[in-house]
């Protein structure tokens, strides 16, 4: 359904839940889901609240397409002042969470305060109450989840909750739903941890209703239905493959960051690739993957569903994680995997269970682990510190690292303050590889000149999924250029990052447009919505979101001095691949970026800037 | 001379078998070969030959004909794919 033109507004203090309706003038200018949630939330907070303190407040938003028959309409974002970051957190989850909280007749939920004791939000149709969560603190996702559709008596429950990780909270703990569809990034699942919301969990009858012309909408989704089954990437290579099949290709080329971002190729890619799942393996015969799985409405089904190996040493003795279970994607994989330096597929994806089983974010964590192991390799760390033996290349240490920062034991509680805060604490901020930070994803912003740039502009630090700017230098989507060039690459990314926002707002997912255009996901947004959602409106809904982000990180206290990398990727040239001897070159890039902008060589939305988009 | 080709995706299944776990072939080819007579060479379907990585450096369709292959090379393919 397009706006319920309702929203639930929780404040745990008071342990109320009241209904409001939606603000339609905001939505006429930020259309949903994150645009929107962003609104309220700069509206209704302080930007230099603490972001772990009950005054923060954190919005769970669906776009007027979540719920809907539109193909991946099934989305939701978690906005809120990040604890990673200290600036504006958007975590942007699939699966089917969103879809019921529209399908319940929300469009958003605004939780603000802190309760006193440990509560879960039960939501059906209309009503919501907070009910008691004790016996569920100290819980994982997991358990909670299939402990609520118990209590509950209702298995089509849909939960989105925090494990040990967010009550503890880790920087970077993510919010689960259905299991391991997560808001990952920014560390989202600490906010909810720190007001005391264990879960929310919704169940929605009301169906699908209010979309402006049906008639039109059908047409417009059933064509760009077609288009998804009929391009090669969304119809055939992404569900076969997934986002690992990246693995090998970005390696190739000398763009996957490797040993915290020492190295551009890492020589076990291939052993922890799309193509090694697929394969059987020698001990049981079983291939890692056992099939592909799609989010509520989606027609391309990227998300895997993987069995670990029974006999390897992470699960040897845990028989809780022997069956089918999600994983792995390829950001995680990586972060993982190469940015450790560490090649045992199943020993990845123990680690990846763990981080869905307790709320992680995994790039997050694994990046963190990279520093540890650099750390370690140098002396600066040592056994005694950690309590283990931590070089690159350690699968035993990476397992073990995830299920102490989990828990919260010994030296996880320093790996769960991510790398930023670990590295400084132990006087090398250098070797974070971070930004305003967040750690960075599997992309090396030395090999692909625009992705640096998309890493330093990101409103929500180091992020692929801003601007991604991969697809371009990368998959030739939807034009290609040379991942070397730094010309032409401001206009293309902030192009990127315009429409991304739309999307974003929408409740569709953004893989979608390795298939669609604008032109595509316009018509659909039409007519679904009243109002004036032509492409050059939402356009410019896309640009009215990102400097509403800005605005908000400029008044939470950074700079466009935050626009920047950490020092290893500015002078430390890539060793080998295709932009061998390469920096990322930024400073050819930040002022024309800037100006592009409207922005001032400060990075400052200029008053007509404002002025020009309503802000 | 030698080169070392390599498929991926869907298209590791024009590799033979025993290439298949490491996607990768050392292979001879003549010396004045190009990109374009090697993917000829193979019968691959063009409509899956997307991405051509020489040494890391994609190679546009419009360039693989004129590019030559030298000794040590590392020639690899993907059909369409997207991720992240």
């Amino acid at each position: 359904m397009a706006w319920t033109r309702k929203v639930l507004r929780v404040n745990l203090t008071q342990g109320s839940c009241v209904s409001e309706p939606l603000n339609m003038a905001w939505a006429a200018q930020y259309l949903g889901q994150r645009g929107l949630a962003s609104k309220y939330l700069v509206s209704e907070i302080d930007p230099l609240v603490d972001p772990l303190a009950a005054e923060n407040k954190i919005i769970y938003a669906t776009g007027p397409l979540t719920g809907t028959m539109a193909s991946t309409g099934g989305r939701y974002s978690v906005v809120t002042k990040g604890p990673l970051t200290g600036v504006i957190a958007c975590s942007n989850s699939g699966g089917f969470f969103g879809a019921e909280l529209k399908a319940a007749g929300w469009d958003m939920i605004i939780v603000e305060g802190k309760s006193p004791r440990p509560v879960y939000l039960h939501i059906e149709n209309d009503k919501a109450v907070l009910l008691a969560a004790e016996d569920l603190w100290g819980r994982t996702v997991w358990d909670t989840e299939g402990t609520l559709k118990k209590r509950h008596q209702d298995p089509l429950l849909r939960v989105s909750s925090i494990g040990r990780a967010g009550e503890n909270q880790v920087l970077f703990a993510a919010i689960v739903n259905d299991l391991h569809r997560a808001a990952g990034r920014s560390g989202v699942g600490a906010v909810m941890g720190s007001k005391n919301l264990k879960a929310i969990a919704v169940r929605g009858t009301l169906g699908v209703g209010n979309i402006a012309d049906p008639k039109s909408f059908m047409a417009a989704v059933a064509a760009g239905k077609k288009v998804l089954a009929e391009n090669a990437v969304t119809g055939q290579g992404l569900p076969t493959y997934g986002t690992q099949v990246l693995m090998n290709v970005i390696n190739e080329m000398g763009a996957s960051p490797t040993r915290n971002h020492r190295d551009v190729q890492f020589e076990g890619a291939r052993k922890i690739s799309a193509e090694a799942m697929h394969e059987k393996r020698t001990t049981d015969g079983k291939t890692h993957l056992v099939t592909n799985q799609a989010c509520f409405g989606c027609t391309i089904a990227c998300g895997r569903i993987s069995r670990i190996d029974e006999t390897h040493f992470s699960v040897e003795t845990k028989p809780q994680y022997w069956g089918a279970s999600g994983g792995l994607e390829y950001e995680a994989a990586w972060a993982l995997g190469n940015a450790n330096g560490v090649d045992d597929l199943e020993a990845l994806q123990y680690a990846n269970l763990v981080c869905n089983e307790d709320g992680m974010d995994p790039i997050s964590f694994g990046a963190t682990v990279g520093a540890v192991m650099e750390l370690y390799e140098l002396g600066i760390l040592t056994r005694d510190d950690i309590g283990l033996e931590a070089p690159f290349g350690s699968a035993e240490a990476l397992c073990r690292l995830a299920e102490m920062t989990a828990r919260g034991e010994g030296f996880g509680k320093v790996v769960g303050l991510g790398s930023k805060r670990l590295c400084t604490r132990y006087g090398r901020p250098d070797l974070s590889m971070t930004v305003k930070g967040q750690e960075f994803p599997a992309y090396d912003g030395r090999a692909l000149q625009g992705m640096g740039l998309a890493y330093a502009t990101s409103n929500r630090g180091a992020c692929h999924l801003r601007g991604y700017m991969v697809s371009s230098e990368v998959f030739g989507i939807p034009v290609k250029t040379d991942p070397r060039e730094t010309a032409g690459k401001p206009e293309l990314l902030k192009a990127f990052q315009d429409a991304t926002a739309a999307v974003d707002s929408s409740g569709l997912c953004v893989f979608t447009t390795f298939a669609w255009t604008m032109n595509d996901i316009q018509p659909q947004i039409q007519s679904a919505c009243e109002g004036d959602w032509s492409l050059e409106s939402l356009l410019q809904t896309g640009e009215r979101i990102w400097n509403l982000e800005r605005d908000f990180n400029l008044a939470a206290g950074i700079t466009g001095k935050d626009d920047t990398l950490p020092p290893r990727l500015l002078n430390e040239p890539c060793k080998t691949g295709a932009s061998k001897g390469m920096v990322a070159e930024l400073g050819k890039m930040l002022p024309e970026y800037y100006s592009l902008r409207g922005w001032t060589p400060d990075g400052v939305p200029t008053a007509a800037t404002r002025a020009r988009l309503g802000l | 001379m030698e080169i070392v080709f390599k498929l991926f995706a869907s298209l590791s299944d024009h590799l033979p078998a025993a290439a298949r776990r490491t996607n990768a072939l050392p292979l001879e080819v003549a010396d004045d070969c190009s990109v374009a007579a090697l993917i000829d060479s193979w019968s691959l379907p063009p409509r899956m030959v997307h991405l051509v990585l020489v040494n890391g450096e994609y190679i546009p369709p419009s360039q693989r004909a004129g590019r030559l292959l030298t000794a040590g090379d590392v020639v690899a393919i993907w059909p369409p794919i997207a991720g992240g």
